[in-house]
């Protein structure tokens, strides 16, 4: 473990108490009681909010819609934003603190991916789904009234000597409703209480099926987790979630809450393609939207659109779902995989390819193409300064096309 | 599932179509409402396209949808907050027991009455407000008016649902009853006093939908935690609408106070007269207006000792504001509240059974919630370096409904014989002369962006618009 510890950015979504009007709203409709008030202030626990965004639509005031990138230790705690009459100026990133992160984005792939718990992207991202996309459902099930699921499988996905622990779980539910599409999440509710005897917050998996399940046909789905041994800095952390998912039997039950997430959606239309860049479990969207083209194509009704898949692991041992990557066409989809802990080779990251497959990066962006990007928010600064380089190559101009794309719903991060 | 089939004539996640009888009743009811609605809601509206949100599903997503509409196309939709697995009721003497699907003969008459009285209120405050869409300060306040109105009208319809769903013949007759009510007639006013009052200016829309869509808010909460399980999940949801209408008033109040402190600072001026020369509403004037709504919303929660209340309580149908929140037996049975009353010629604290005090209960959390409010209007005074303060009067002012009908109370709370009342009721409620200024100041502005001169822009627009976007198209 690098020595320095990462300064992990946040969004820290804060609430305007000089529009609020105390209504309740937000509290009320928050899937994850992160939001909770006393006689002054309505205020977010940066510690529960995952920037879902369930609360900013039925905000009336538009109080509820601030968020602020710091660092994760200069989070306003709660009792600080109990005494706030008016919102803090956003702060400047001191230069120290940015090139401490970058130091750490070199650390980053050793990092633990406890689950998608927050969307930590601190670039914008569309806050549309594709035009073409199918319609989601969405909050079916919430942690106060979840659905149960059966574990139908439950296997490791990473080689048996590799340091990460990754597991393929698979969950059925039988004859109950739940439609989920591809780059959508689910919450899963581990049972039992915290050391403080409450229960445990829900945590957030994407899932890594397509929307016909994840055997064809069945009402299932499957989900892609990383056994979390240890925290941020190193040191050992049980994750409550990713421990207990990736010890159940097959046959146990699980509490699901879900689907959530109306915007990462895939595009459905013809010649549509879909730039994907991901590590590690941050590969389960782009699972499964590659396996609902694989199954089109299987079945002759193909979309006529590229596929290109930028994924970085350590090792080939450590990379979820190598085997079955390997094994498809590369007329396809354009793949390409970045390994950083390779003997006697160079480390490379997701960027380094993306600088090398540069011209043809450059030429998708700049057709009918939807970027994903998912993984450790790490990955996120290095990833965008190499799309912007390759832009730059080939004379088109980044700045515009990217702000283009995030207004058209053609642009999505989602980091962790 | 709380997907919504468009195609059925009423939007509904409460699986309509499979209930024949029930559609067949609210479909013969609709064109009644229509025609309610074109007679006695919003004046000289009816062509107009207006940016409304409609809720078409009750997830976060689903309920805010925005698009120009014309209002009587609006799709007044049924909708129930998701059901909660397994709820229970969780107050009385049930508490404990499953939460009630159906309603209990023995509770019948009162859950109607309950229903009946919340359901009364949303139309009469369409009907409060039907002329004031002529004088609108801007196009967004035009809209927000509008949009109040539409919602109104919905909660309007959540409750005959629920009068058709549960109540059978009865209920078909108080749905109808609900139309033929009207706010202020002679023959046939609405329930409740302070919905037979006119809304004439903006100002006082304002007031109202601070203090009186409050008033709301609380009701709600409390049938929310009904143990009549169709009734607590329908309030649940109106509940995420009534959030726009105090924002209307809060905001609203506080941008008259926002430009009536820019212009008093600009011009050097305190005085009352100097200020209302500028062309905008002078402090005191405001002050007066407060005083007025609080004290007729306060009267809104009914007698201070009320056997009735006791008995919703006690059995279940009507809960206190956060009653699962609250850390309590949730019985009552043998606590104790104080209460303010009248004794020896001035205000005294006596204590009494809880369980008959729960109109004053819930009367102090709103007057809690209320002044909580207040204070945020003071700092935009304060941030202008002015001392004036607005205050909310004492409970005991002004009062129709309890024990201080009939006394005397000054907003400080002393007791006052007939001639001091008289000698300063001037100062204390708006007077016809009051009006008649505010009156004066009323105009359409209907330029997108502009503000009448007595009110300041909003901080931003609705839905994330900007403040001049086209929020109605006159035709």
């Amino acid at each position: 473990m690098n020595a320095i510890a990462p300064v992990v950015l946040i969004r820290q979504h804060l609430i305007d108490p000089e529009v609020c009007i105390r209504c309740n709203t937000c509290e009320e409709t928050c899937p994850i009681d992160a939001i909770t008030h006393d006689s002054r202030n309505y205020v977010v626990d940066a510690d529960i909010c995952n920037g879902c965004g369930n609360c900013v639509s039925p905000c009336p005031t538009g109080a509820i819609d601030h968020w602020h990138t710091l660092p994760r230790a200069a989070a306003y705690p709660l009792a600080e934003q109990f005494g706030w009459d008016e919102l803090p100026p956003q702060r400047e990133i001191a230069e120290p603190v940015l090139e401490q992160m970058e130091a750490a984005n070199e650390a980053a792939s050793d990092a633990p991916d406890e689950a998608v718990q927050e969307n930590a992207a601190i670039s914008v991202s569309s806050s549309i789904p594709p035009w073409s996309a199918a319609h989601p459902y969405a909050h079916l099930y919430t942690v106060k009234n979840p659905v149960v699921a059966t574990v139908a499988g439950n296997y490791r996905l990473t080689a048996p000597d590799a340091a990460s622990d990754v597991h393929h779980i698979v969950l059925d539910f039988g004859t109950q409703m739940f439609p989920i599409l591809e780059g959508q999440s689910i919450g899963i509710i581990p049972p039992g209480l915290d050391e403080h005897g409450k229960p445990h917050y829900m945590r957030m998996y994407s899932v890594a099926s397509p929307r016909g399940g994840e055997r064809e046909g069945y009402n299932n789905l499957a989900l892609t987790v990383k056994r979390v041994a240890e925290d941020h800095a190193g040191r050992p952390v049980r994750g409550v979630a990713s421990n207990y998912l990736c010890d159940l039997q097959k046959g146990a039950q699980v509490q699901v809450a879900g689907p959530f997430g109306v915007n990462y959606l895939m595009p459905n239309h013809a010649g549509s393609n879909i730039l994907m860049i991901c590590t590690g479990t941050g590969s389960a969207p782009m699972r499964a939207m590659t396996e609902h083209r694989r199954r089109l194509l299987a079945s002759g009704k193909p979309i006529e659109g590229k596929l290109m898949l930028f994924f970085g692991a350590r090792n080939p041992a450590e990379l979820p779902y190598f085997g079955p990557l390997l094994k498809l066409p590369a007329d396809f989809i354009d793949m390409h995989l970045a390994f950083s802990r390779l003997p006697d080779q160079p480390k490379a990251y997701v960027q380094d390819k993306i600088r090398a497959a540069g011209p043809a990066v450059a030429q998708l962006l700049s057709g009918d193409t939807y970027l994903y990007i998912c993984g450790l928010k790490g990955m996120e600064t290095g990833v965008l300064a190499a799309l912007a380089e390759v832009c730059a190559a080939a004379g088109v101009d980044w700045p515009a096309l990217q702000a283009r794309m995030v207004g058209e719903g053609r642009f999505h991060v989602e980091t962790y | 599932m709380s997907s919504i089939n468009y195609n059925d004539k009423i939007p509904n996640n409460v699986n309509l179509s499979e209930d024949k009888t029930l559609q067949r009743a609210l479909e013969h009811w609709q064109p009644n409402y229509l025609q309610w609605w074109n007679d006695m809601g919003p004046n000289g509206s009816n062509q107009m396209d207006v940016y409304l949100r409609t809720a078409v599903s009750t997830t976060p997503e689903g309920w805010a949808h925005f698009g120009h509409v014309k209002m009587p196309d609006y799709r007044w939709g049924i909708f129930l907050a998701q059901a909660e697995n397994e709820r229970k009721i969780n107050f009385g003497e049930e508490k404990g027991r499953a939460a009630w699907q159906d309603v209990p003969g023995e509770h019948r008459a009162n859950l109607r009455r309950i229903i009946v009285t919340q359901g009364d209120t949303e139309p009469a405050s369409v009907e409060q407000q039907r002329h004031l869409g002529l004088t609108a300060p801007s196009q967004y306040d035009m809209r927000n008016l509008f949009q109040i109105n539409v919602e109104e009208g919905r909660h309007l319809w959540a409750m005959v649902y629920l009068l058709h769903k549960y109540f059978g013949r009865d209920g078909r007759e108080e749905a109808e009853a609900l139309l033929q009510r009207n706010s202020g007639d002679q023959d046939n006013p609405r329930i409740l006093e302070a919905f037979n009052e006119e809304t004439p200016d903006w100002l006082a829309f304002y007031m109202f939908t601070y203090f009186t869509d409050r008033d709301g808010k609380f009701q709600l909460n409390a049938l929310a935690e009904s143990g009549f399980d169709p009734l607590s999940r329908t309030c649940r949801f109106m509940l995420t609408e009534e959030a726009h209408h105090m924002f209307v008033g809060e905001s609203g109040v506080s941008r008259v106070i926002a430009r009536t402190v820019e212009m008093m600072r600009q011009h050097g001026v305190e005085d009352p007269a100097q200020v209302r020369a500028l062309g905008v509403i002078d402090l005191q004037t405001l002050q007066r207006y407060l005083n007025f709504h609080f004290s007729v919303t306060v009267d809104l929660f009914g007698a201070d000792q009320s056997s009735n209340a006791a008995t919703f309580y006690s059995s279940g149908l009507k809960g206190r504001y956060e009653e699962t929140k609250r850390d309590d037996d949730h019985l009552l049975k043998g606590q104790h509240y104080r209460i303010l009353e009248v004794a020896d010629g001035k205000l005294q604290e006596r204590e009494v059974p809880m369980l008959n005090s729960l109109n004053e209960v819930l009367r102090d959390d709103f007057i809690r919630d209320s002044i909580a409010g207040i204070g945020r209007w003071n700092r935009v005074i304060e941030k202008a370096g002015l001392s004036f303060r607005l205050s909310a009067p004492n409970k005991a002012f002004n009062r129709h409904i309890g024990s201080f009908a009939g006394h005397r109370i000054s907003p400080e709370g002393r007791v006052l014989s007939e001639a001091e009342w008289a000698a300063n009721e001037r100062n204390w409620l708006p007077s016809e002369e009051d009006r008649a200024w505010v009156a004066s100041l009323m105009g359409r502005v209907i330029e997108p962006g502009k503000m009448a001169n007595w009110i300041a822009p909003p901080p931003m627009g609705i839905n994330k618009q900007p403040i001049d976007f086209e929020y109605v198209r006159f035709n």
